[in-house]
């Protein structure tokens, strides 16, 4: 017989907690880490502060030191694509053709930056997911006075600008929102970003981009400008793509059993199919208290359904694989749904904007500014009637975290807005 | 149980203190994380791993 194995497809923040809490909670048998990139796992969210910002070295973002990675024992696959999975069978395809035949799967592969097709081949245009794109971003950048587009005006891209423009380039912001960050923070909040970035000297602007121009032939061929759909033409010899992501479900797509539309789609356990599990950016599950699929891009998230699939998968194999030495008996091994208060943060500046539970999809917000010269303000988001989260922006973070109880679950509107009142005086 | 932070990596996200608020705590201006406890008692242990596994920015480091 095989030796009993699980894989876990995926080694960045949410494949390394599922590969970790495996260990923990008693799996002994092999453990297959795949990941497409080179580099041990590390973290993403400095790629466009810290590391842009050159405050970082690339070492100080491994997530684990080498003997920590070494204590669990893993067989570690780095560079290496999965190329398909049988949930019928349990088998999962590496990019040199190898099968292996798991107990079980858990899928952590994650986003993939979108791109425009008119940038294609172009020098000078980024993206910004991985350490290397970061890398590669930050060399550009290397010396002052760059010419940069931002085109997006998200997260990624409003953390990037203003990095860069503290770096000293010439910095515009460009996105189809009217306010940056506004399609997940709402206008209010979205004003006090932008009046920030225009006191930084960013140049903001609401547009479609049409496509770019270049001087040069062929491979030589870099980016001069970014034409906007108005006609308007932003001279750039820089050009960071910040547009969002598309989950990395392309290697799934095989198997019919699985419903990969915006992620990979999972019941409120994170199980995709029995035996297979997903977690982080890729993982679109059931939340059980908010009563929809969500799908969150979130650092904390990663870690936290990491944990979560790794404990539902032992669990089940518990019962399919009574006894097996594979799994060391553990007490209170039991499947529970994945029922988080999602959390993020962004860091522009000298801001730190800080939010609890779920903002997409809200049917009302209210902002309440403290201090608008000190861009300070704390959101409320709800719907149908309940409040389901809270944003603060410019407030120290320890009184951040006494919000997160008003909306850890959805809450009667009228009731989280007396105790956000109430916790602000 | 030894604890070691690498609290220059702290994003003050806080949930090592939801977690295990015998063991750690924020600085009021900013955040950052603060140690109560370097060798915390075995009943906090649990919560200790679960803090370090948790962290989005991978400060704490445990030793046992």
């Amino acid at each position: 017989m095989s030796p009993r194995r699980i894989a876990v497809v995926g080694a960045s923040a949410a494949g390394l907690a599922a590969a970790e809490a495996l260990r923990r909670f008693g799996w002994t048998g092999t453990l297959t880490l795949v990941g497409d990139e080179p580099h041990p796992p590390y973290d993403r969210p400095p790629l466009s502060k810290q590391l842009l910002q050159g405050a970082w070295q690339p070492d100080k973002l491994h997530l684990r030191a080498a003997e920590q990675l070494d204590a669990l024992g893993l067989d570690l696959r780095l560079g290496t694509r999965a190329t398909g999975l049988d949930t019928a069978t349990r088998t999962l395809t590496l990019d040199g053709g190898e099968r292996l035949a798991c107990d079980g799967v858990i899928v952590a592969t994650g986003v993939a930056a979108r791109t425009l097709p008119a940038a294609a081949g172009l020098d000078g245009v980024h993206t910004l997911r991985t350490l290397d794109d970061a890398l590669a971003l930050k060399e550009r950048l290397s010396g002052t006075g760059h010419r940069l587009v931002v085109v997006g005006n998200g997260v990624l891209g409003c953390e990037a600008a203003a990095v860069a423009r503290e770096l000293g380039h010439e910095v515009t912001l460009v996105g189809r929102e009217a306010l940056p960050m506004a399609r997940t923070v709402g206008t209010e909040i979205g004003e006090l970003l932008a009046a920030e970035h225009r006191e930084r000297g960013v140049q903001l602007r609401t547009a479609a981009v049409d496509g770019f121009e270049a001087d040069g032939d062929g491979p030589a061929r870099h980016v001069s400008a970014v034409r906007l759909a108005d006609g308007t033409r932003l001279p750039a010899d820089t050009v960071l793509v910040a547009i969002g992501s598309e989950p990395a479900v392309g290697w799934l797509h095989g198997d019919p059993a699985l419903d990969t539309t915006d992620g990979l789609r999972c019941d409120a356990y994170c199980a995709a199919a029995p035996g297979v599990y997903a977690a982080g950016d890729v993982a679109r599950w059931q939340h059980p208290v908010h009563g929809r699929h969500l799908r969150v891009e979130h650092r904390m998230n990663a870690t936290e359904q990491g944990m979560a699939a790794a404990r539902n998968l032992l669990a089940e194999l518990e019962e399919t694989l009574p006894g097996d030495e594979a799994l060391a008996p553990a007490a209170g091994r039991e499947r529970r749904p994945f029922t988080p208060v999602p959390y993020f943060w962004s860091d522009q500046y000298g801001l730190k904007l800080q939010a609890y539970g779920v903002l997409s999809g809200a049917d009302r917000s209210e902002t309440t500014v403290l201090d608008p010269d000190a861009r300070k303000a704390v959101a409320l988001y709800g719907s149908d009637g309940q409040a389901t989260g809270v944003l603060a922006i410019g407030v120290p973070p320890r009184q951040v975290r006494g919000l997160r109880a008003l909306i850890a679950t959805p809450v009667p509107w009228e009731e989280a807005r007396e105790g956000l009142h109430n916790a602000r005086a | 149980m030894n604890i070691t932070l690498d609290a220059d990596k702290c994003c003050a996200a806080g949930q090592c203190v939801l977690i295990a608020p015998e063991v750690f705590d924020q600085r009021d201006e900013d955040g950052i994380v603060v140690l109560l406890d370097a060798a915390p008692p075995a009943d906090q242990h649990d919560a200790v791993r679960e803090a370090a596994a948790i962290c989005p920015a991978a400060v704490i480091k445990v030793d046992e």
